[in-house]
């Protein structure tokens, strides 16, 4: 631990600041000012209600942002970022902080220029504007959104410090929109039709083969995210939701859906998101993704500053196979197991929120989460999974993330043996 | 059948979608209208349009809309797809997962690169053209010879060498019984965890100003009540410094070119036509270079205020060899340096990271040129 001086230094100094406090709050010495004294925010007006006619976080929070990694990719407009699951609570995530994934850049099309075809093998195919699509009857469905690769950079080893960089490609939002099976129906989706393509309006027009059966069933074509409308770059005005299913299917920009009678093969689904396996063979159509979980407090990025005492373990835990049933959380690095407390509801492909409250004895632990699923699917660790996938797979890693909290109360990535 | 519960289902019948009733919502696509937007073309042919292409177009369009990323030979620049070879690299610890060792259908590669590349000029190339490039992308495998011409006839005749390496996902009988197990609850291990991978050893997460990962959480005690006094004080006074510092360098420089640059104003005033030509010639630029109102470096630098001034001189950028030598020796990218750059990027600075094949029309560049003049610093 030579190489980083100013991280220990700084937060050893916190730690030692933190225990003062916590002593001095029990038995004060002096009255504190913030008390004692009339603080300016109680004697004199705050802001306006005309002063921010569309509200952003306070300036406190700055910190709780999206952030990408340069070096994963050549250009960041076909790159991603992570949403910074280390400072978020609850379970839904809001669009302004939600990762972001584009191919060619996140585009600004309006409600007025939008335009949805369906053709291909139907009885009639159609165009609607985002008018008719309001008229359809609508939804609501709470689903989280990881993208494939969620973890990709981990495969080979503990690589970055943080599960924003680390479980961070995932956002989880409540939608509002209208429903593919009924867009299809007014079609007409003819019998020898098996297959939906479905395609974005921006220069990469991204597009993905999906089964017929998945399409009836609960895939949305969205237009609402959270009580308001889509982003921009999280598809604006309108985006497919295809729950418990890996986020480059959820199309964005959703301009054409198309059916056939075999998948199209895209690049999407043939170059990328197809997972090599250990003889030169790739699994393809790998589209669920699996039950995983990841604690997002203590972690890199948000370290225990408090001292020793009652310590709030919390994290997050999905599955694209249904409800979230239980979540494990170890402390000793995998010895031995507690069920957490699974915190409001447990939705099926949504993400759930779990808290482990401990009293912490200061010493060094190995802190980890493991999640069970509704088909009884147990979240594995990264070995067993590279014992089957080895290591040239970049998606799907939903192996157990290890965090390794020191005496001071940093936290680094790690694996252990 | 009890009448309440007709009058549930009746009720449950209201309230649910009516998925399989037509609402006579939208209207029929024109013909027009389908042709336009559905490009795809499947394994088996089907959407493919009347067309062809031969290797040797297809080399000369690849160079001059494809190799600035995927290199001459689609070998791949920096750290852009590598489309050529990677043969039987697929079990090595870093396979080369290319059109030739690891795509399965010839039709993909018609369909991504007609409908998706170029990369920021999508939807440009013609079918001809993009025939010819799925061309050269097979010649450059290896697949076929230089005299080859690819056609909608003899397109589905192609077979890629790892057609068969893909299988459909098997997790549900390969994976789910493995961990459906009960899980061990107590004494799991047998010895104690030992640390084997460390992620600070790697060091290549972002990281904030006091050298903790990007986006660690703020310190929530001492900051509001001791640190106010200092905090106000030592913002003001650190800035403070380095701006002083900085100011009078970068004012130099402006005083420099503002001396060439009323020259370039004026051909910009005098030529709006040749300024909007320009604008047009520079989308062949725009995927790498930005320009205008918060212009950053991307693949290359930000080109605000580049005519006329030294040669790698924008700031923040990592030039390649030769154009840092050149800007250190004193050269300026006035008209005849733009000139020679923009018609044979790699002549004028062999080495230089643009691999961009140039721009061969003198007036392609001087409208570039004219255009690019109209962006300040």
């Amino acid at each position: 631990m030579t190489d980083e001086p100013t991280r220990r230094a700084f937060l050893a100094g916190t730690a030692a600041a933190g225990a003062g406090l916590v002593a001095s709050a029990a038995t004060a010495q002096t009255p504190d000012p913030l008390i004692t004294e009339v603080q300016e925010w109680a004697s004199v007006f705050g802001d306006a209600v005309d002063a921010t006619p569309y509200g952003m976080p306070i300036e406190f929070e700055s910190h709780v942002v999206r952030r990408n990694v340069e070096w994963l990719t050549e250009s960041t407009a076909s790159s991603i970022n992570f949403t910074p699951i280390h400072a978020l609570e609850g379970t839904i995530t809001p669009q302004g902080c939600a990762f972001e994934r584009h191919h060619s850049g996140a585009i600004s099309l309006s409600k007025q220029d939008y335009r949805l075809m369906i053709n291909g093998l139907v009885d009639k195919p159609l165009v609607f504007t985002f008018e008719d699509l309001l008229r359809f009857p609508r939804q609501i469905s709470i689903a989280f959104c990881e993208c494939a690769a969620n973890g990709g950079m981990e495969w080979g080893g503990a690589q970055l410090e943080g599960c924003q960089f680390t479980q961070g490609m995932i956002h989880n939002m409540e939608y509002t929109g209208v429903m593919l099976r009924d867009l299809l129906a007014e079609a007409g989706v003819k019998p020898e039709g098996k297959w939906v393509y479905v395609e974005g309006a921006d220069a990469s027009s991204n597009g993905r083969s999906i089964p017929l059966e998945k399409a009836l069933d609960d895939v949305m074509v969205a237009f609402f995210a959270n009580g308001e409308a889509l982003r921009k770059e999280h598809g604006y005005p309108v985006r497919l939701v295809v729950p418990g299913w890996e986020g480059n299917m959820w199309v964005k920009w959703l301009r054409r859906i198309s059916v056939y009678d075999q998948a199209v093969e895209s690049r999407e689904e043939t170059s990328k998101y197809t997972d090599m396996m250990p003889d030169g063979r790739a699994r393809k159509w790998t589209w669920v993704m699996d039950a995983k979980s990841v604690i997002t407090q203590p972690s890199p990025q948000a370290p225990i500053r408090h001292g020793a005492g009652p310590l709030v373990i919390t994290g997050l835990a999905w599955s694209g196979n249904g409800k979230i049933t239980r979540v494990d959380v170890s402390t000793d690095g995998g010895n031995s197991w507690h069920p957490a407390r699974i915190t409001g509801e447990a939705r099926s492909m949504a993400l759930t929120r779990f808290h482990y409250d401990m009293n912490w004895d200061g010493s060094e632990m190995f802190i980890m989460s493991r999640a069970v699923d509704e088909t009884g699917y147990v979240q594995p660790t990264k070995q067993a999974l590279r014992e089957i996938r080895g290591v040239n797979n970049v998606y799907h890693n939903n192996g157990i993330q290890v965090w390794w909290v020191r005496a001071d109360g940093e936290v680094e990535n790690v694996e252990i043996a | 059948m009890s009448k309440s519960l007709e009058i549930l289902l009746a009720s449950l019948l209201l309230a649910t979608p009516a998925a399989a009733e037509s609402l006579g919502l939208g209207r029929e696509a024109l013909p027009e209208e389908i042709a336009a937007w559905d490009a795809t073309v499947l394994p088996d042919g089907t959407g493919l349009p009347d067309g062809s292409g031969d290797v040797l177009t297809g080399e000369e369009v690849f160079g001059a809309n494809c190799a600035s990323c995927h290199g001459e030979f689609a070998e791949g620049l920096d750290s852009w797809p590598v489309l050529a070879g990677g043969d039987g690299t697929l079990t090595d610890p870093r396979p080369v997962k290319t059109i030739g060792s690891y795509w399965p259908y010839l039709s993909t590669v018609y369909d991504y690169v007609h409908r998706s590349m170029p990369f920021g000029q999508a939807q440009t190339l013609s079918v001809d053209d993009t025939y010819a490039i799925t061309a050269f992308l097979l010649y450059s495998n290896g697949l076929v010879e230089d005299d080859f011409t690819l056609t909608r006839e003899n397109f589905t005749t192609i077979v890629m060498p790892n057609a068969e390496g893909f299988y459909p996902d098997d997790r549900a009988e390969t994976e789910y019984p493995l961990f459906r197990a009960e899980p061990c609850m107590a004494d799991c291990r047998t010895a104690p965890p030992e640390v084997t991978k460390r992620a600070i050893e790697l060091n290549v997460t972002p990281k904030d100003e006091n050298g903790n990962p990007a986006g660690t959480l703020p310190l929530l005690t001492a900051a509001s009540q001791t640190a106010p006094a200092e905090a106000a004080a030592a913002p003001a006074e650190t800035p403070a410094e380095p701006a002083a510092e900085t100011a009078p360098e970068a004012a130099s420089p402006e005083t420099e070119t503002t001396a060439e640059e009323p020259d370039a104003a004026d051909e910009a005033a005098a030529d709006p036509a040749l300024i909007e030509a320009g604008e047009k010639v520079f989308r062949k630029c725009a995927s790498c270079h930005k320009v205008g109102d918060d212009a950053k470096h991307a693949v290359g630098p930000a080109l605000n205020g580049v005519v006329g001034r030294t040669i790698a001189t924008a700031e923040g950028f990592k030039y390649s060899k030769p154009l840092a030598e050149l800007g250190a020796g004193g050269g300026i990218w006035d008209a005849a340096a733009l000139h020679a750059f923009l018609e044979d990027p790699k002549g004028f600075a062999a080495g230089t990271k643009m691999s961009f094949a140039g721009l061969k029309k003198p007036e392609d560049r001087d409208a570039v040129i004219a255009y690019l003049s109209t962006f300040a610093d």
